[in-house]
């Protein structure tokens, strides 16, 4: 029983993490956008939603008590919405330039977790994060299988929707901005808007995850937060990506890891 | 004959593109100097040149590569000179490049699909709001894409990845996606450099019928044999500047044409 109730966290976990790496996939896989700072973004969701859903508490902002489905919708907004002013400022720049400027962003992300303690609750974290089916934390296999069940759910309705669009004609413009943006944009497509916009939705989706990881485990703090869970993203994604390398899969978001190289 | 009249028609009408006094530095480097010409409607207008003349710089400031230092570019009147490139082909420009630029990972037939305009399913939110519109514009972009696959010789391969095709079928891939966007004027670099002479007149014949059905074409070309069988009228470059324009014929026999090329030697 015990092992059954282990499985199922770390399934609620694996699956956590694959909805991150599903976020990068699509700023990645498919448009070619290297983001290096994802865990400033998984961050963002996990305090947006942590903030909104908490009781009220007199040592930092808020929280304002609000109902779980809530705090995950506004832990979207507040990701996309950071994703979308993140790459506004920085699509200008191609891979390298790009990789730096968002690594810096996570770097400033978990400083600002760390410090602004009225906001954050600082190194000592924000506990007491609502959790889904609390109520079954007494049976540990009846909470994990929840727990499961609700992030099973999420993380599938995002791959489907995620699917639908790398298949949508909004799919076939991102995959012609990452093979050949000088082309793309002589067929009328803006480049930037279109980046933004990739961004912007990956971003959302990091942030989401990073709120169901924040009311799965009650507790967040900065150290959660740090760069190692960008390179873990990354590995999963590599790793994924080798397991799928089949050149026909066009089913395969990308068909392939990574963007071209200009001619 | 009708030729002739079909021009003096268009002469009298709006160009499609004008240049007036483009000028394009690169640091000291003046690249076009003070250029101006109409593309009249319907007409296939050559722009010759040696190498280093301006040709493609003058291509690339016509499609909004880049932006001119000074002077103006209107299509069909409009003044676009300071206008993104990407917007330019929603106004009736399409343009293909000196080295094709295919989608290589992506299909034939999405490569072309790719090029249609105003298609609702490339907004976000389109594509869950409005799946029935979406999927309906796919499937007419679908069948245009395969009429114009057929038109360039290509639809057997509809649904291979682009990355397979040689030199010239890149050419004439880029011809049916730029026609997918339905443009007034489509300007080409290059078309028949490294094409073998099969494919070359596959491309030739798809050009005239082309602008048969009303699309106007200006085009860079170093093969003169084809500048004299498509071309109505030539413009010659040298130096970044324009040095004389003319029907195919006269501009052969400009003694400035022929010292331009062979740099005095005749």
């Amino acid at each position: 029983m015990d092992l059954l109730g282990y499985g199922a966290f770390f399934l609620t976990t694996a699956l956590i993490f694959s909805l991150v790496t599903l976020g990068l996939n699509l700023q990645w896989g498919l448009t070619g956008l290297f983001n290096v700072g994802l865990a400033g973004f998984v961050a963002i969701g996990a305090y947006t939603s942590a903030l909104l859903t908490t009781p009220d508490d007199a040592a930092r902002l808020g929280g304002f008590g609000l109902p779980i489905l809530v705090g995950w919708l506004g832990a979207m907004v507040v990701g996309g919405v950071a994703a979308a002013i993140t790459g506004i400022a920085t699509l200008r720049l191609r891979s390298d330039y790009l990789a730096i400027t968002t690594f810096g962003v996570a770097v400033v992300v978990q400083l600002v977790a760390l410090n602004a303690q009225k906001l954050t609750g600082g190194p000592f974290g924000i506990g007491f994060i609502p959790r889904p089916f609390g109520g079954l934390a007494e049976t540990p296999l009846l909470f994990n299988l929840s727990n499961l069940a609700v992030v099973s759910v999420v993380t599938l309705i995002v791959y489907l929707a995620l699917e639908h669009l790398s298949r949508s004609p909004w799919g076939r413009v991102l995959k012609a901005l990452r093979e050949d943006e000088r082309a793309a944009i002589s067929l009328g497509k803006s480049a930037r808007f279109y980046r933004v916009q990739a961004f912007a939705v990956g971003g959302a989706i990091m942030a989401l995850a990073g709120a169901l990881q924040a009311h799965f485990t009650g507790f967040i703090a900065p150290d959660n937060y740090l760069p190692a869970l960008t390179f873990q993203v990354w590995v999963m994604l590599i790793v994924a990506r080798a397991a799928t390398s089949a050149p026909s899969s066009a089913a395969s978001w990308s068909g392939r890891f990574g963007p071209d190289r200009e001619p | 004959m009708s030729d002739t009249t079909a021009q003096q028609r268009a002469e009298t009408r709006t160009p499609v593109l004008t240049a007036r006094n483009v000028v394009r530095r690169f640091g000291g480097l003046v690249a076009v100097n003070n250029v101006s010409f109409d593309v009249r409607p319907g007409e296939i207008l050559g722009l010759i040149g040696p190498n280093g003349a301006g040709k493609t710089t003058m291509f690339d400031l016509l499609a909004g590569s880049i932006l001119p230092t000074s002077g103006e570019i209107l299509l069909n009147g409009v003044l676009v000179s300071g206008e993104a490139a990407h917007r330019r082909i929603g106004r009736g420009l399409g343009r293909t490049f000196q080295i094709p630029r295919p989608l290589p990972n992506l299909t034939l037939i999405e490569n072309v699909m790719l090029a249609a305009q105003g298609q609702a399913g490339e907004r976000l939110l389109a594509n869950f709001l409005t799946p029935r519109r979406v999927a309906a514009e796919e499937r007419a972009a679908e069948t245009r894409a395969i009429e114009l696959l057929e038109l360039v010789t290509l639809a057997r391969l509809a649904h291979e990845p682009a990355r397979v095709l040689s030199g010239g079928q890149r050419k004439l891939l880029e011809l049916a996606r730029v026609m997918m966007a339905n443009p007034a004027i489509i300007l080409l670099d290059e078309p028949a450099a490294g094409v073998n002479a099969t494919l070359l007149e596959v491309i030739i014949d798809r050009i005239r019928d082309i602008n048969r059905s009303g699309i106007t074409f200006l085009l860079i070309e170093h093969n003169i044999d084809m500048v004299t069988r498509l071309c109505h009228r030539v413009l010659v470059m040298a130096s970044g500047q324009l040095l004389c324009e003319g029907s195919p014929d006269e501009v052969a026999r400009d003694p400035r044409v022929i010292e331009a090329y062979l740099g005095g030697a005749a």
